[in-house]
């Protein structure tokens, strides 16, 4: 197994205040590696760094051995790194078909018709409305769309902050399933959730962020099992 | 009755006029929120090359050949607004992209100022309004005692088929699309591998390439032009932007066209007669902006202080 993607020692703060301390993980090629935590202990804005939103005060992050970590977050996008982002962000004035169509920005293959269609028979929904548009949907169906638009760019490494805020038990199991999807065809995942239990569950490699930065990992299962996990994040204890 | 119909036609081809200079206004807001108070200026230096290109590039079987000779001076007065636009953005905003606001603003007043002193300055004997030769043939229609200029119609064709073209990009186009989601949301646009750069770009060279004809179309119509007529031409079509909803690319034809009208009945019908009809320009302006600071078609969320 190769390092996908490599954060090594990453800092981020707005203006004085530090979100992200030196914090440190790796995903390597095919995992699924998911990032919990409580609110405001910095897994957004790790995001938002390695995307190319924000800048590192400190640190580096390596794609596919590549620093990535000043490039602007356009080229980040095109060396094959997709980010769903917190809260969905969809062009809500736009139609579901552009804000696929958008997803797939960079590409010139002639494909895009093809995963447009594969994300309206994942979610028949997006499919049947396709020509409305996206600020008129429901909460989930928009994360629906998120997440398709996400997919359009044909990411090495798709990133997703919180898929299953504000999904019923039933969709959320259903983008979990997706996951596992891409995973199988080959896409690698980096996944911050607030629902602990399913994202370690499901994924391969766990980090646990504390006030930015990582205060426990390991495999997924074993993480479910730590009890400080369970105290801190599955409301035992 | 009749000088009532006369002057709705006088405020529609001001109107198109406006259209041509307020789009140019209301896309740069949209992406960037700047108000670019140098728009018209561009559209002014757009005028002047068209004038210069006549003047001393065309030979004068051309110059005599007004079919030859409209499209070129159009060309290059669009090409010579596009570039002065395209330096502006790269040297003048670029580099104040993430200043606070006000900076670009004031910006902008200076290279108002700066690009009408240069034409003062550099253009043979600046000062002085130029009379702009004859590129489409003088004539008029006239029905019901009301006349139409044949230029005037040019210029109203142009610009409603110009700016039905540029919503066609905008909402059909790749790179239109690029642009309306920058415009809503300019960090998840760059998570769509969007080159904020480019799509500015492209904004700033649409809306001079407009502006450009534009000017070029006043001096065929009004036969005369001088260094001020991109600054006044320039307030009132920022009006109009606002008058539409700044940002909104319909609510800025609209906008024109009600300016236009506004400018040429008050200048019949309000006290002060064409002396004053400016003012009521801004009269509405402030009207709007006390009552409905979004205008017609532009978003609440938009509009910030
Ligand atoms: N734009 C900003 N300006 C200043 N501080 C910010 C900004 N965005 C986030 N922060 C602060 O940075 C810290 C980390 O925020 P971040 O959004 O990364 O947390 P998070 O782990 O994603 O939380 P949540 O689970 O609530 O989404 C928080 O203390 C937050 O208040
Ligand atoms: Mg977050």
């Amino acid at each position: 197994m190769s390092a996908l993607l490599e954060v090594r020692g990453l800092t981020v703060a707005y203006g004085a205040i530090e979100a992200v301390r030196d914090i440190s993980f790796v995903v390597e090629t095919g995992q699924i590696v998911c990032l919990i935590g409580a609110n405001g202990a910095g897994k957004t804005t790790t995001l938002r760094t390695i995307s190319g939103l924000l800048r590192p005060r400190a640190g580096d992050i390596l794609f596919d051995g590549q620093s990535i970590a000043n490039q602007p977050a356009h080229a980040i996008l095109g060396a094959g790194v997709a980010h769903c982002p917190e809260g969905r962000r969809l062009f809500a004035r736009m139609t579901v078909e552009e804000n696929l169509l958008l997803g797939a920005y960079t590409r010139t293959d002639d494909g895009v018709t093809t995963d447009v269609q594969r994300v309206y028979d994942l979610f028949p929904v997006l499919g049947e409305r396709r020509h409305n548009k996206a600020g008129l949907f429901s909460g989930g169906e928009q994360q629906m769309l998120a997440i398709g638009r996400a997919m359009m760019s044909r990411p090495r490494l798709l990133m997703l902050d919180e898929p299953s805020m504000g999904l019923s038990p039933i969709m959320t199991q259903k983008i979990f399933d997706t996951l596992a999807d891409l995973k199988a065809q080959g896409t690698t995942i980096l996944l911050v959730e607030q629902n602990a239990l399913a994202a370690l569950a499901l994924c391969d490699r766990g980090y646990v962020v504390d006030l930015g930065r990582t205060t426990l990992e390991g495999p997924g299962h074993e993480l479910l099992a730590d009890h400080r996990v369970r105290a801190a994040y599955l409301g035992e204890g | 009755m009749v000088t009532l119909l006369q002057q709705l036609v006088n405020g529609i081809v001001l109107g198109g006029l406006l259209a041509f200079i307020t789009l140019g206004y209301t896309m740069v807001y949209g992406i960037i929120q700047l108000i670019n108070f140098a728009h018209g200026e561009v559209f002014m230096v757009g005028s002047y090359a068209a004038l210069a290109t006549y003047l001393w590039a065309l030979p004068s079987g051309i110059q005599s050949t007004w079919y030859l000779a409209l499209p070129i001076v159009i060309l290059a007065g669009a090409a010579f607004s596009v570039l002065v636009a395209v330096i502006m953005e790269r040297f003048a905003y670029r580099p104040l992209r993430n200043a606070p606001r006000l900076a670009p603003l004031i910006t902008a007043l200076g290279i108002s100022v700066f690009l009408q002193e240069a034409v003062r300055n550099f253009f043979p004997d600046g000062t002085r309004p130029k009379a702009f030769p004859e590129v489409f043939p003088e004539g008029q229609l006239t029905f019901l005692g009301v006349t139409v200029p044949a230029s005037g119609l040019l210029l109203v064709v142009m610009a409603i088929i110009l700016t039905g073209a540029l919503q066609l990009y905008v909402n059909t186009s790749k790179l239109g699309r690029a642009m309306r989601a920058t415009a809503q949301d300019p960090d998840t646009a760059r998570l769509m591998g969007i080159n904020p750069d480019r799509v500015i770009v492209l904004t700033f060279i649409l809306g001079a390439a407009l502006a450009g004809v534009g000017g070029v179309l006043y001096g065929v119509h009004y036969d005369n032009i001088n260094i001020t007529i991109g600054f006044q031409n320039g307030i009132f079509a920022f009006t109009a932007a606002v008058l539409g909803g700044i940002g909104s690319l319909r609510g800025a034809v609209v906008g024109a066209f009600c300016i236009g009208l506004i400018k040429t009945l008050a200048g019949q019908y309000m006290p002060g007669g064409t002396a004053y009809d400016y003012v009521w320009i801004f009269v509405i302006l402030i009207l709007v902006l006390v009552f409905r600071p979004q205008g017609f078609f532009g978003e609440t969320e938009r509009v910030r202080a």
